[in-house]
């Protein structure tokens, strides 16, 4: 008998039934909640009488729709604050834990989920939300779902599925100098495509995923739906260990201790056979940048905008002019001649403490460039925010020009009112350069967080190697 | 659940790779907190020339003549026939509220993103998965002639054009007993809840870290 991949053993420990035809009864161990998805879940509760099956494994947070200006006045815009409104109601009615705005402990609900220790290894997290694949990198089976399935595992504890295929990718060797976890991601969607993963579950393995801090692990497992894969997962190992110790809602005494050894066991077997095997040299990856509306039209940042015309993007043409128009980009375009408006630092890829301490170490005593009409940082937690102004980071960004804000998901998505104008273009450590993810006609690139400093300093994209 | 047997419906071709959700419904209308009223903003970005927020009449928009649905020839459409990798991004379902309100039943592609194909059986919108060359011809022959209608059959596994020509696809069967029925996924679970009882009582002893609940340890 072959060995067992990491899906394999957390996704086995999960089956509560399976059908004949090879549908799943899967347990759901942790629920994540945010006011966007939760509402008609909730409401579909109510209408059909039913109680959470078990609201101990809910935690819920608002991070879409909350304001990172001051919040002392509340939330102006009247939608976005019933939807808050609702979700505080709801879980006061069904009594879900929820961090509320004005919370120390809020902020985006997949910085929290790990930063509490409410995401521990080998569970099962889900939240109605893509990017829950970012708990993958504790070696959980994180995944984002729809909200008739959030109904589901209020209800039932449960989910409905099938198993998806196994894929590995392994980055070999080590990263350069100033490569960071969000430069081996966008170099991995840039390789098998936003669709590459499909129907996959991505174990990110090998010596440069090894070297990661648990917080660039997260960055890489977070984008692991952009290049379509619902879960990314990384193996336990004495980093995940060190990260969890002394987290509020991790397990202590002989419970950690149980639960420690179990974790241990949370790595694919030597003998363990993968569907799809993607290797990367990591020495060969610089820093990325993304030029087009996918997360997959990505280059390095000594590269140039592709011309749709060359005879390699023959099946690509029609989508890739369709870029450059909407990015108003001309092919060929050194990526290091592209202006910027704006520069957005944060997001649930990019927004923990070591995100702001590498975009901070950038500047150096230097200023925003004239040309850039707003440089943001918003931190991805109340805890993340202090963390850093206990280590001065808010008076360095902002004796540079950058703007210090309160903590959520703010222009990743501009829900809230932080969003690009028509025409804008800007630098952000985002997961999604869609049209229009940043505000109507705003136009995203996407870069780590030091190059996302670094563009705000010189105006333009530079290599942060040489900078 | 609206259920989903047969289906005899005008189609309109929008061939693009890679349609994400946030296209589909972008993200100002997702601050609703009903489940309803979604199709009207449906791809907004491309359908309007204006910008698009929530509360707008919908008299006052203006719409993009060259956008495929505002089309006089396309109105009624139940059946859109679109690129690879179909509704990818985001996990938000009210993409498949909003095309379901907008009056499709079914989209037709050479592939669509996990996590909207999932969603979209939940609102009995049917995701038919044919070979690209195949869709590509079903869009060539949807743009060229006018009233192009398809027919769906769920429990045959097919998909007739005009010409006759029949198209099997795949569907999982689980996925098509439920929606050829209605069913609702809820109801049929909790009629396993021995089950997830048993699951519980055998992980608790097995795994207890797993339930050291959220509520009795918040500070």
């Amino acid at each position: 008998m072959t060995g067992k991949t990491l899906y394999d053993k957390v996704w086995d420990a999960h089956v509560v039934h399976q059908q004949e035809e090879g549908t799943v009864l899967l347990y759901i161990d942790r629920h994540l909640v945010h006011e966007v998805t939760s509402p008609q879940a909730f409401e579909g509760l109510q209408l059909a009488g039913r109680k959470p099956w078990r609201t101990s494994s809910m935690l819920a947070v608002a991070d879409h729709n909350v304001p990172t200006t001051d919040r002392a006045g509340g939330i102006t815009d009247p939608v976005s604050r019933l939807q808050v409104e609702t979700l505080d109601a709801n879980c006061e009615a069904y009594g879900v834990v929820e961090f509320k705005m004005n919370d120390l402990r809020q902020g985006i609900v997949h910085v929290i989920g790990p930063e509490q220790g409410a995401t521990l290894p080998g569970m099962t997290v889900v939240c109605g939300d893509s990017h829950t694949s970012t708990h993958g990198a504790f070696g959980a089976l994180a995944f984002g779902i729809g909200t008739s399935e959030v109904e589901h595992v209020m209800a039932t504890q449960t989910l409905l599925q099938k198993k998806s295929r196994n894929m590995l990718v392994s980055v070999d060797g080590q990263v350069g100098p100033g490569v960071t976890a969000k430069d081996i991601v966008l170099a991995i969607i840039g390789r098998i495509g936003t669709a590459g993963g499909n129907g996959c579950t991505i174990e990110f393995a090998g010596e440069a995923i090894r070297a990661l801090s648990m917080e660039g692990r997260m960055s890489v497992c977070n984008m692991s739906i952009e290049a379509g894969a619902r879960a990314g997962m990384i193996a336990v190992d004495d980093t995940t260990i060190e990260y969890l110790k002394g987290r509020p809602f991790a397990p202590t005494g002989d419970m950690w201790d149980a639960a420690e050894s179990a974790w241990r066991e949370l790595q694919s077997d030597a003998d363990a056979q993968f569907d799809e095997v993607v290797r990367l040299d990591a020495a060969d990856i610089e820093p990325q940048v993304s030029w087009g509306t996918s997360p997959e039209m990505v280059t390095s940042v000594n590269g140039h905008v592709p011309d749709p015309s060359a005879d390699d993007y023959a099946s690509k043409r029609e989508g890739y002019q369709r870029a450059l128009d909407y990015m108003d980009l001309a092919p060929d375009t050194p990526m290091i001649d592209i202006m910027l408006d704006r520069v957005f630092i944060g997001s649930c890829t990019n927004s923990r403490i070591e995100d702001l301490r590498a975009a901070a170490a950038v500047i150096r005593e230097r200023k925003v460039a004239d040309t850039i009409k707003q440089a943001m940082v918003v931190p991805g937690s109340g805890l993340v925010k202090r963390q850093a102004e206990e280590e001065g980071l808010d008076k360095l960004f902002m004796a540079a020009g950058f703007e210090w804000r309160e903590p959520g998901c703010s222009m990743c998505l501009a829900m809230n009112a932080d969003r690009l104008q028509p025409g804008e273009r800007c630098a952000s450590t985002s997961n999604r350069n869609f049209e229009g993810r940043q505000g109507q006609g705003g136009r995203t690139h996407l870069v780590s967080p030091a190059m996302a400093a670094a563009a705000a300093i010189a105006g333009h994209f530079v290599d942060v190697r040489h900078f | 659940m609206q259920s989903f047997t047969t289906l005899k419906g005008l189609a309109v071709p929008l061939m693009r790779a890679n349609v994400d959700t946030d296209a589909i419904i972008p993200k100002q209308f997702l601050k609703s907190i009903k489940r309803s009223g979604f199709g009207v903003n449906l791809f907004d970005e491309w359908r309007y020339k204006d910008a698009g927020f929530p509360g707008q009449d919908p008299a006052t928009r203006q719409p993009n003549p060259d956008f495929v649905l505002n089309e006089p020839r396309y109105q009624g459409a139940q059946v859109l026939i679109a690129g690879e990798n179909f509704g990818c991004g985001s996990s938000r379902e009210h993409a498949v509220w909003a095309l379901d309100d907008y009056g499709f039943r079914s989209v037709i592609a050479p592939g669509f993103a996990d996590i909207f194909h999932n969603n979209s059986f939940k609102s009995g919108l049917l995701p038919i998965v044919l070979d690209k060359p195949i869709v590509e011809k079903l869009a060539t022959e949807c743009a060229e002639r006018e009233g192009y209608q398809l027919d769906i059959d769920l429990e045959a596994q097919t998909v007739t054009t005009p010409d006759g020509e029949v198209h099997p696809f795949e569907v999982d069967s689980f996925r098509k007993y439920c929606l050829l029925n209605g069913f609702d996924d809820i109801e049929l679970t909790l009629q396993q809840r021995f089950r997830i009882e048993a699951y519980e009582e055998r992980r608790r002893t097995s795994a207890p870290w797993l339930f050291d609940s959220i509520d009795s340890r918040s500070p």
